[in-house]
């Protein structure tokens, strides 16, 4: 009987831990290998010049500008209103029947696959609001995307902060929303900034959603304004690897845009990690 | 009792959606005294304190019958705004929760609330409260320290220090030295007797000795009804009630 018990415990035990470092395995793998195959094109002049000839030779410079460009009108139109949306739902929002809905919106919204989006973008703002196939349009549906995201964030930041903290400026006398604005924002911000990193950092690699707003095959410009099409990292790796004509030819470029993105990637992710780790220091004392 | 009564409880019925937790209580809380509340626990002591200066509002489904009157106010009445009813009536929670921050600002926090003191009034106001609550000598050097460093006894003084700030009329603390050591709990029990001079003090205590040694008046409370209430030797010499008797000898609780 105890030997048994000894034995499926140890079955049990291996099991789980072969699944750890199976995950941790296949993390490795993708690494590694797009690390070996891309890091011999990785230069300065990769990372700062245009494509040249046909895009078989030359940097990357305007995917990384205009994955950044997206990627800050995505921040800057969901994170103000995840935000808001969060301490509506968190800190006023009386449970029933409404709240709920809400809550099943984000849900929903948050399954929807990322082409939908993309093609609610273009009729919302290519189309509807006249941005035209543009930073902007892309940016706002990718903003769309990563809305659940941010608002479950910032709701799951604001339920750390103890619920003393709200109290104890309630008694003294504060109104809610100066209790709100100067006792609970202030500890739930870089909770809700990790939070939104992290969605970002998965917007950054979407490519659907900016198929049909305003990523291009090619540009020989880069972009003058928010109204302008652009080339995006995601969507550059993407023709590379299946839509140039010499294909085996630009596969070093493919790979080393693919290592781009995903440093840039790991960069977002290893921010919001330093976020946490320095606030959590800090509330210590 | 002769004393000028501050708040007065007219029938007070109290709920959490639908549990009664307060059944028709009455009480006449004495202005410059200290009025402690006993009883076992879930009897609804710490719900009646907070009843008195309305943090129940935030509970979920509370809701409050009857009247609370304070200095001959109804604070549940209609016109009443609740923000002016707590600056009135101050509170100190069991669990002393200082917010993280320095302990300057949080002595300041409900002085800041309502604007532009100049900054040198600030300090002024900062340092009397701190003292008000005798912890100014031990924190004098290190204001801008984050109030977290201290220890739990000071953390639970400079909680009072904050409630001070404010200058309300009435103090409620909720078990303020359950967490404390022996010799912590003694410095906030002489705060208390100190404090009655300026405030009126309501103090939820589960320990009778602390009942005994800090309040004038004692109530005792069991399942939601006040049962009895009196000057404290009585309470704790001739009660009235053979519950209150059982309890404070410690026969049930």
């Amino acid at each position: 009987m105890r030997k048994k018990r000894k034995w499926s415990e140890r079955l049990g035990f291996s099991i789980l831990t072969l699944s750890g470092i199976l995950v941790l395995t296949i993390l490795g793998l993708i690494l590694l290998d797009i690390f070996t195959k891309g890091v011999s094109v990785l230069s300065w002049k990769f990372l700062t010049e245009a494509p040249r000839n046909g895009m078989t030779e030359g940097g990357i410079f305007p995917a990384i500008l205009g994955t950044f460009l997206v990627s800050l009108i995505t921040v800057i139109f969901a994170v103000p209103l995840g935000m808001f949306a969060a301490i509506y739902l968190h800190e006023y929002a009386l449970p029933g029947k409404i709240t709920r809905l809400i809550r099943l919106a984000i849900r929903n919204l948050s399954g929807v696959p990322s082409i939908v989006f993309g093609l609610f973008g273009v009729v919302l703002f290519v189309q509807m609001l006249q941005f035209g196939t543009s930073i902007l349009s892309a940016g706002l549906t990718l903003g769309l995307l990563t809305l659940p995201w941010t608002i479950t964030a910032c709701e799951e930041a604001l339920k750390t902060v103890p619920k003393s903290y709200r109290e104890g400026a309630l008694a003294l006398g504060a109104t809610k929303w100066y209790a709100i604005r100067t006792n609970v924002l202030p500890y739930a911000v870089p909770g809700m900034l990790t939070g939104v990193i992290l969605g970002l950092s998965r917007a950054a690699g979407e490519t659907a959603p900016i198929l049909f707003t305003g990523a291009a095959f090619f540009l020989p410009r880069l972009p003058g304004s928010l109204f302008d099409q652009f080339m995006a990292l995601p969507y550059h790796l993407y023709i590379l690897a299946t839509q140039h004509h010499a294909i085996d030819k630009v596969r070093p470029i493919a790979y080393g845009t693919a290592l781009v993105l995903l440093g840039l990637i790991l960069f977002l992710s290893f921010s919001a990690i330093w976020i946490r780790y320095r606030f959590r220091k800090k509330m210590k004392g | 009792m002769d004393e000028k009564v501050k708040i007065s409880v007219q029938s007070l019925n109290f709920f959490y959606g639908h549990v009664q937790a307060l059944k028709n209580v009455s009480l006449e809380i004495p202005g410059n005294h200290v009025t402690a509340l006993i009883g076992p626990s879930g009897c609804g002591k710490t719900t009646f304190l907070r009843c008195l200066n309305r943090m129940n509002d935030i509970v979920e489904g509370a809701r409050t019958e009857g009247k609370i009157l304070l200095d001959g106010y109804d604070i549940y009445g209609p016109e009443v705004d609740v923000v002016q009813v707590r600056r009135r009536v101050g509170m100190v929670f069991q669990k002393s929760n200082p917010f993280p921050k320095t302990i300057f600002d949080n002595v300041a926090y409900g002085l800041r609330i309502n604007g532009n003191l100049p900054k040198s009034e600030l300090a002024a106001r900062v340092e009397r409260s701190l003292k008000d609550a005798a912890l100014w000598d031990e924190v004098a050097d290190r204001l801008h320290d984050s109030a977290m460093k201290i220890s739990g006894g000071q953390q639970q003084r400079l909680c009072i220090a904050r409630a001070l700030a404010v200058e309300p009329e009435v103090i409620l603390m909720d078990e303020p030295a359950s967490a404390l050591d022996p010799i912590a709990t003694q410095k906030v029990e002489e705060l208390i007797q100190e404090l009655k001079k300026k405030y009126t003090i309501v103090i939820v205590t589960h320990n009778m000795q602390q009942a005994a040694r800090v309040s004038d008046i004692t109530a005792f409370f069991y399942l939601g009804e006040l049962i009895e209430v009196d000057r404290t030797e009585k309470i704790f010499t001739k009660p009235k009630m053979k519950r209150t008797e059982d309890y404070v000898t410690g026969r049930f609780g």
